[in-house]
Order: structure tokens, then C-alpha cells, then sequence
């Protein structure tokens, strides 16, 4: 476990993961290495495992069988909390604001959990993100007035107030404009530009494809394909998922 | 600052409140006011102690009677044995309220909250039927208890437990205070709002739930403990009586959850009712205004009355007194 | 002195109070297993139901099943006028609906609770009927016929009940909302309609219940919080929305509680549900039987 100093160690391993519901296998023997400051995209059809590939990664879900590996610790075991305290921070499909609370005090969540120990007060901290985010004027609605846009940063938002070292965006631009789709996406583009390890699921393959540094396809729990985004678009197998033949 | 001067309020109110309490002891004459007064007293601690986990996490306790009973009948077994003062027994009761609060805690808050409900209806029934067949407190029968002489500066036990009373509501307050502004209040709220949410934003939502649950049995043990003295008698039946979770519940979500004012606005307001229907119709009637009441303010008035006086109320970062 | 006699009395005779906990609990495993509406009300609305049949009974000497059979549809209409105002108040809102929509049910069992009394008074009621009254012998030990029927009853309406579940088109409707609302949405159906009706289902089956509450024993108003343990611990044991389960799960808690009984005398006998639903809650949340 020494070798997290070493600079092209990943940032994440999972290890032959498998993650049964029942008699379904809904993630079938994956294993994929994240390195650090990677813009991952994962891709595939509804109901392929992506979802519950990062349930069990940010600790929503306990694997059967297989490793998460983050840092150079074995993490598989602990509780979702402890990850984001290690720097695992992730958005969700369906938003999940705090609803009783404003967009700051959204933030001041993650800030007073997960951080330990930063100079500035912590409303200054939350409100530099939420500037950052485009939201500094929100900071002191309630998050039932938001719009659905204005909702997805957000989530981004208070997953950067845990201030992680690993962000999953899951669907962050599901039922948003083209318009809106390219602000989130600069937005994500210049958060991984700050040594900031991304992986994003996504449908807008325009969106993939702008993103991603390196594409993972997964069909029925399965990998199918893994590399480049255009080799991985150009897989027959990947068309065949997505085209349903 | 604002936060600094909310606090010198605060404490300023707590000593004119307890001052005013103490001298009233001394100057009126009357007994009655008191005996009406402690169970006032007593149902605004239960409330803000429902609250804390009730309110600020959102697990709705039904089995406040089971923790108000374990109090009593603590404070009982600890007088008959060995004739510990007051003091000693409250202090008692809500060190065996914690202990029974992590217990129930460690075995059903990981569940869906109507689990854990049912699970504390559970308890309240499982611990009563076990003091109605210990004998030495009783049993089903009950147990009279002579009360110790009074101490000083107090001329009437009554008096004395309306003051000690008193001094359970300003420490279950301060606590609920306390928890409201601190990060295991936002953190409390947080899961309340979305469990997974808060747990993938660092939030340990299961060492929080635990804490809120010790705290708040801790408070509704120790409000118990002087219950027998008060009425120089206790039986299983009306210290476990399902009443005191009712009460507890709907005086909380009337009066609103958000702030710790809320359960304290709805037991002023729905106790001095009750005594005044208790005393003038019947105690059938006065359960069944509590019922109505907390019907309607569940469907119409979320909030409760702290929610009505302010339509956007919200628990803010800084705090209020 | 406890032998092997009396250990078969008390079996059988468990058995036979199983099955009976079984009818009285189906209703939840609809509402509360399948529907997941936290409807702690489901013990009031039971004993509710009895003094209908207890009220019938004394003032036109119906025979408590008929009476039962009678205030069945009146149910119905009762558990659609219930779920409508839960959903439209809770459901649909969404936001905080937990804590808020156990306290409705908390406070409309309270309500019926007191409004039992300020009719009906706190004393014991009961029935009257041919059947009650009377034992069969068996050698060593008696059973009450009033029993028998509740134990043939109860078998027949839970079997009936899992029967529509499995076989028509609407019980397989509400098992579909059950397990995927979204599904049945794309299909067309309206999922909070077939919800209503299944709710509707579970509250009308309390009328027949409710008429063998009171054939098996006196009824008193406060008796349904006795019930919240019995009903929620058949319901959480059999896994929630199983209606064999149901069934398996009741009979065992009538034997527990029989022998308890027996055993160790009635003193103990309210806090045995309790118990095996802590227990269960403790040890496999989901059900010993269940999905």
C-alpha cells in the first residue's frame, strides 16, 4: 500500500466487482483503474449496472464479491460517510436536495462534515463554490424555487463542498437544453482541471464525447468496450447495446 | 456576533425564568397553581425532549410513555431500596433513559422510520408488562411512596417539584438549543431531509440518529423521575400510560419542529387546555381535542404554529435565542 | 404442571388463534406490505369495525357474521375516503411525508379510540350468537365452538384473499403497483386509482375481521393497541406483503402466545407479540419468510 505516493498510481481500482439483487446480476465481474486527474465517461443502456456501479463505489451499495480500492486503501467496507471524508463526492439522477434548507446551508452539509479543518469561515468557502458554480445569487433560496438547471449545479456544488478528490456526476444533464447541457459541461470540464478525478455517466453522447478522456461501455453488468471515445463509439458491440440489436 | 447577543438573551431569559419560578414558590400561598403548573412544566420538557429526535431527525417516537415510565419507576426502585434523594433519582433515570435509548437506537434506527415506531410501541408494552410482574415495586397493584420532608427554601414538596420541574425544562431546552445550532443539528436536518443524501455529504447518519435518540430518552427518563413523588403513587398502567406519547408527539408537530420555540408553544398551549378541559368536562374530551388538533395541524399547517407565524420559516445557520 | 397434553392443547388451540390472526392481519399486509402507507390505524379500524357488529348485534339481534358481511361495503367507502385524503395530503407531496403521515394515522387512531368511548363507554362489549357459549370435548380438553368458527372463517377469508391477489386482473394489478408503479404508469394504468381500490380491499375486509374479534372475546376500546403488536408483528414476520406468509407467520405467533400463556400465565401474554416483532425487527428485518 505504499505505492499511493508514486504518481501514476490510479486514483481508484476496482477490483472484480460482482453485485447481485436477487437472482439478477446487475454488475457481472468489473474491474476498471481510475488514474488520477482522469476525465472518465461511462456509458450504456438504462438498466446496464452504471448506477449501481457507483452505488458501490461512493458506498450505497456493498458489492458481494470484489475490492474498491481509492487512494491505496481498501475502502469496500465503509460507510458511505467515511468515503466522502476520504474524497468521494457524487451527484445523484434524480436530485436529492436537503429540501428544508437554502442552497448555502445545502453546502454548509458537506463543509461541516466532510472537511476537516480549513482557515476561511465556512460560509465564505461555500459561497466562493457557489460562485463558481454560477449559483452565488441562489445562495439564500430555498431549493423547491430552483429550476431543474439551477438543481443539477447545485447538487455539484454541495458534492464540491465535501471537497473531493473523485467527483461522480451521475446523469447531471438528463432533461436540460442544449444550451444548459454545455454550461454543466464547461463547468465540469474546468472542475477536472483542477486536479479533479471525474467520472461521468451520461445518455448526451455529444457531451461524452467532448468530456471524456477515456469511455467505459457497459451492457447487462458487463464491460463491453473501454479506450478512447471514438474507438469506443466505433465498437460494434457498444452500437448494438445502444441500437438494441 | 448576532449569534454572541441571541445567547446572552437566551440565558438572561433562563435566569429571569427561573427566578420568577423560585419566587413564585415562596410568595404564593395556594397549592393549586403548582400541581397544574408541574404537569404543564412537565409536558413542555417531554415535547422539546420528543423533538430532538422526533423533530430534528424526523423518527417519530411512539413510545415516549416507555421512557416517561422507565424514569418513574427508576426513581421508585432507587427510593425503595436505598431512599436516594431527588436529585440522586433523576440523575439515575436518565442515565438508565440513555442506556435504553442507545439500545432501541442500535436495534431499529438503521430501519425505515415506521419501523422504528413500531419498534418503540413495542418497547413501551415489553417494559410494562415486566414492572406489572415485579413485585417489588408493586406489580400491577402499584406502590404508594410517603414523601421525604421538604428542603428548604421550599415550605411544600408540590412546590419543590415544580421548581426542580422547571429546571428540567430550561436543561431539555438548552440542549435542543444547543443541538439546533450546532453541525449535529444541520447534520440531523440533513437526514431527515434525504438519508442517502447526507451520508454521501459526510454526514455519519447513523452515530447522529443514536446520539439524538440517547439525548432525548436521557430527558424523558429524568422528566418522569419526580412523577412518583408528585403523586405519592405509581402504577404501571398510568406511568406507562400511552397519553404521555400522544401529548409529547402532537405538542411537537402542533407547535412546529423547526425551532426549538415550536414544542414549547405547542405544550403551553395545548397543556393549559388540557387542564382546563380535564378539570371542567372530561379527560375523554380533552384526548380527543389533542387528537383533532393534531390531525388538523398534520394535513392543513405542516409547520405547526411556528410555521403559521412566519409562512417561510426556516432553521437558519446562525440561530436564533 | 406442564406435559405433553397440555402441550397439544395448546397447540392446537394456537393454531386455531393463528388462523383468526391471520384475518385480522391480512388487511395490513395490503395496506402497509404491498401499499406502504404506515397505517398504524389498521388495529383502531379493526375494533371500530367490532362495535358495528356489536352495535347490530344488540339492536336487531343480527348474527355478528352477517353483520360483519354487512358493514363490509361501508368499510370499502371508508378505506377509499382514508387513502384519498392520505394521498392527496401526503403521497403527493411528497416532502416529509413520513414523519407526518404516521402521525395521521397515530392521531385517527386516538380519535376513534376516544369516540368508542364516549359511546360505547369502557366496558367490556359482546355478542351474542348460537355458536358462542357452547365447547367440544375431546377427552382431556374443550375447545370453544366459538373458535371453530372464527378458525374456519379467518381460513377463509385470508385464502380468498390471496386468491384475488394471484388470480384476477385488479389483484395483480395492485401486486404490479406494488413492485413497479412506473411500470404500470407506461402501461396506461393509473397507479393511484388501483392503489385506492387495493386500500379500499384491506379496510373492507376489516368488516368480517372486526365480526370475529368479537366472536373470539369481549371487546373493550383501547383493545387495539394490544393488536398494533399482533397485526405489525404477522405483518413484518411474514414478509411485508405476503399473504401465505400471512398466514404461516399468524398461526405461528397464536402457538407462541398459547404456550406463553400457558406456561407462564396470562400476565405475559400482551408483551409476546411485542417481543417476536422486536426480535424480527433485530435479526432479519425482512421477514422470516418473506421476498
Amino acid at each position: 500500500m505504499t505505492v499511493t505516493t508514486a504518481p501514476d498510481a490510479p486514483l481508484l481500482q476496482v477490483g472484480t466487482l460482482t453485485k447481485t439483487f436477487g437472482g439478477f446480476t446487475a454488475l457481472d465481474n468489473i474491474s476498471v483503474d481510475i488514474r488520477k486527474g482522469e476525465r472518465f465517461g461511462l456509458i450504456g443502456p438504462n438498466g446496464s449496472g452504471k448506477t449501481t456501479l457507483i452505488n458501490c463505489i461512493s458506498g450505497a451499495l456493498r458489492p458481494q464479491t470484489g475490492s474498491v480500492v481509492f487512494c491505496g486503501e481498501d475502502i469496500t467496507q465503509l460507510p458511505p460517510h467515511l468515503r466522502a471524508r476520504r474524497g468521494i463526492a457524487r451527484s445523484f439522477q434524480i436530485p436529492r436536495p436537503f429540501k428544508s434548507m437554502t442552497v448555502l446551508e445545502n453546502l454548509m452539509v458537506g463543509l461541516d462534515f466532510a472537511t476537516v479543518g480549513s482557515s476561511l469561515p465556512e460560509e465564505d468557502v461555500a459561497m466562493s463554490i457557489l460562485t463558481r458554480m454560477g449559483l452565488a445569487a441562489k445562495a439564500g433560496a430555498p431549493t423547491d424555487t430552483l429550476s431543474q438547471v439551477e438543481l443539477r449545479k447545485m447538487e455539484l456544488a454541495r458534492a464540491m463542498a465535501v471537497r473531493p478528490k473523485l467527483l461522480i456526476s451521475d446523469e447531471a444533464m438528463a432533461g436540460l437544453s442544449s444550451s444548459e447541457v454545455d454550461e454543466v459541461l464547461d463547468l465540469l470540464i474546468s472542475l477536472g482541471e483542477e486536479d479533479i478525478t471525474i467520472i461521468m455517466i451520461e445518455h448526451i453522447m455529444q457531451a461524452v464525447m467532448r468530456f471524456s478522456e477515456r469511455v467505459m461501455c457497459l451492457d447487462a453488468g458487463k464491460i463491453i468496450a473501454i479506450g478512447a471515445p471514438a474507438e469506443v463509439m466505433a465498437n460494434k458491440r457498444v452500437q448494438e447495446a445502444y441500437l438494441g440489436t | 456576533m448576532t449569534k454572541h447577543r441571541n445567547s446572552i438573551a437566551f440565558w438572561a431569559g433562563v435566569a429571569i425564568f427561573l427566578v420568577a419560578v423560585l419566587s413564585m414558590t415562596q410568595i404564593v400561598r395556594n397549592e393549586y397553581p403548582f400541581f397544574a403548573g408541574y404537569v404543564i412544566l412537565q409536558f413542555i420538557a417531554l415535547a422539546v425532549a420528543w423533538s430532538i429526535l422526533g423533530g430534528y431527525a424526523g423518527y417519530v417516537n411512539f413510545g415516549t410513555n416507555a421512557f416517561f415510565g422507565v424514569g418513574v419507576y427508576t426513581a421508585v426502585a432507587l427510593f425503595k431500596a436505598t431512599g436516594a434523594p431527588l436529585v440522586v433519582q433523576i440523575a439515575a433515570a436518565a442515565a438508565v433513559g440513555m442506556t435504553l435509548g442507545f439500545g432501541v437506537g442500535l436495534l431499529t434506527l438503521r430501519m425505515r422510520g415506521i419501523f422504528f415506531s413500531i419498534a418503540t410501541i413495542a418497547l413501551a408494552i415489553i417494559i410494562e408488562t415486566f414492572v406489572m410482574n415485579w413485585r417489588f415495586v408493586g406489580g400491577a397493584a402499584g406502590i404508594q411512596l410517603q414523601r421525604p420532608p421538604v428542603m428548604a427554601p421550599f415550605d411544600s414538596y408540590v412546590k419543590m417539584l415544580f421548581f426542580v420541574q422547571a429546571v428540567l425544562v430550561v436543561i431539555a431546552v438548552g440542549i435542543a438549543r444547543y443541538i439546533q445550532n450546532s453541525r449535529i443539528g444541520r447534520g440531523l436536518q440533513a437526514l431527515r431531509d434525504d438519508e442517502l443524501a447526507a451520508e454521501c455529504t459526510g454526514v455519519p447518519t447513523l452515530k447522529l440518529k443514536l446520539v439524538a435518540c440517547m439525548i432525548s430518552g436521557a430527558l424523558m427518563s429524568a422528566v418522569g423521575a419526580p412523577a412518583a413523588m408528585y403523586l405519592q403513587y405509581a402504577d404501571p398502567s398510568s406511568a406507562f400510560n400511552l397519553t404521555y406519547s400522544v401529548s409529547a408527539l402532537a405538542m411537537s408537530l402542533i407547535g412546529g419542529t423547526a425551532h426549538w420555540i415550536g414544542p414549547v408553544l405547542g405544550a403551553i398551549l395545548l397543556g393549559s387546555t388540557q387542564q382546563f378541559l380535564a378539570v371542567t368536562i372530561s379527560s375523554e374530551i380533552n384526548v380527543l381535542v389533542l387528537g383533532i388538533m393534531l390531525v388538523l395541524f398534520v394535513v392543513a399547517a405542516p409547520k405547526g404554529i411556528i410555521g403559521l407565524l412566519r409562512p417561510r420559516y426556516r432553521l437558519r445557520a446562525g440561530g436564533k435565542p | 404442571m406442564f406435559s405433553m397434553d397440555l402441550l397439544l392443547g395448546a397447540v392446537v388451540l394456537g393454531v386455531l388463534l393463528g388462523c383468526f390472526y391471520a384475518a385480522v392481519s391480512v388487511g395490513l399486509s395490503v395496506s402497509f406490505g404491498l401499499l406502504d402507507v404506515p397505517h398504524v390505524a389498521h388495529p383502531a379500524f379493526l375494533v371500530l369495525a367490532s362495535y358495528g357488529v356489536y352495535q347490530l348485534n344488540e339492536s336487531y339481534d343480527i348474527d355478528p357474521l352477517v353483520a360483519g358481511l354487512a358493514i363490509t361495503p361501508l368499510f370499502f367507502l371508508f378505506g377509499l375516503l382514508a387513502y384519498r385524503v392520505y394521498y392527496e395530503t401526503f403521497e403527493k407531496r411528497g416532502s416529509d411525508a413520513g414523519v407526518r403521515g404516521i402521525a395521521f394515522f397515530f392521531g385517527i387512531a386516538f380519535i376513534i379510540e376516544v369516540l368508542i368511548i364516549l359511546q360505547f363507554g369502557v366496558d367490556q362489549r359482546s355478542v351474542s350468537a348460537t355458536y358462542i357459549g357452547k365447547s367440544w370435548r375431546f377427552g382431556e380438553f374443550r375447545i370453544p365452538i366459538r373458535q371453530l368458527v372464527a378458525f374456519a372463517v379467518a381460513l377463509g377469508l385470508t385464502v380468498l384473499l390471496a386468491v384475488y391477489l394471484s388470480k384476477t386482473f385488479m389483484g395483480r394489478a395492485i401486486r404490479a403497483v406494488a413492485q413497479d408503479e412506473e411500470a404500470l404508469r407506461l402501461m396506461g394504468a393509473n397507479p393511484v386509482r388501483i392503489k385506492q381500490f387495493a386500500f379500499g380491499i384491506a379496510t373492507a375486509v376489516l368488516g368480517i375481521a372486526g365480526a370475529l374479534l368479537i366472536i373470539v372475546a369481549p371487546i373493550e376500546p383501547t383493545l387495539d393497541r394490544a393488536y398494533i403488536g399482533r397485526t405489525f408483528c404477522v405483518v413484518v414476520m411474514a414478509g411485508l406483503g405476503s399473504i401465505s406468509g400471512t398466514l404461516i407467520a399468524a398461526i405461528i405467533l397464536g402457538v407462541a402466545e398459547t404456550i406463553v400463556l400457558t406456561m407462564f400465565g396470562a400476565s405475559w401474554a400482551p408483551a409476546i407479540s411485542f417481543a417476536m416483532l422486536l426480535a424480527v425487527l433485530a435479526v432479519r428485518p425482512q421477514g422470516l419468510l418473506g421476498r
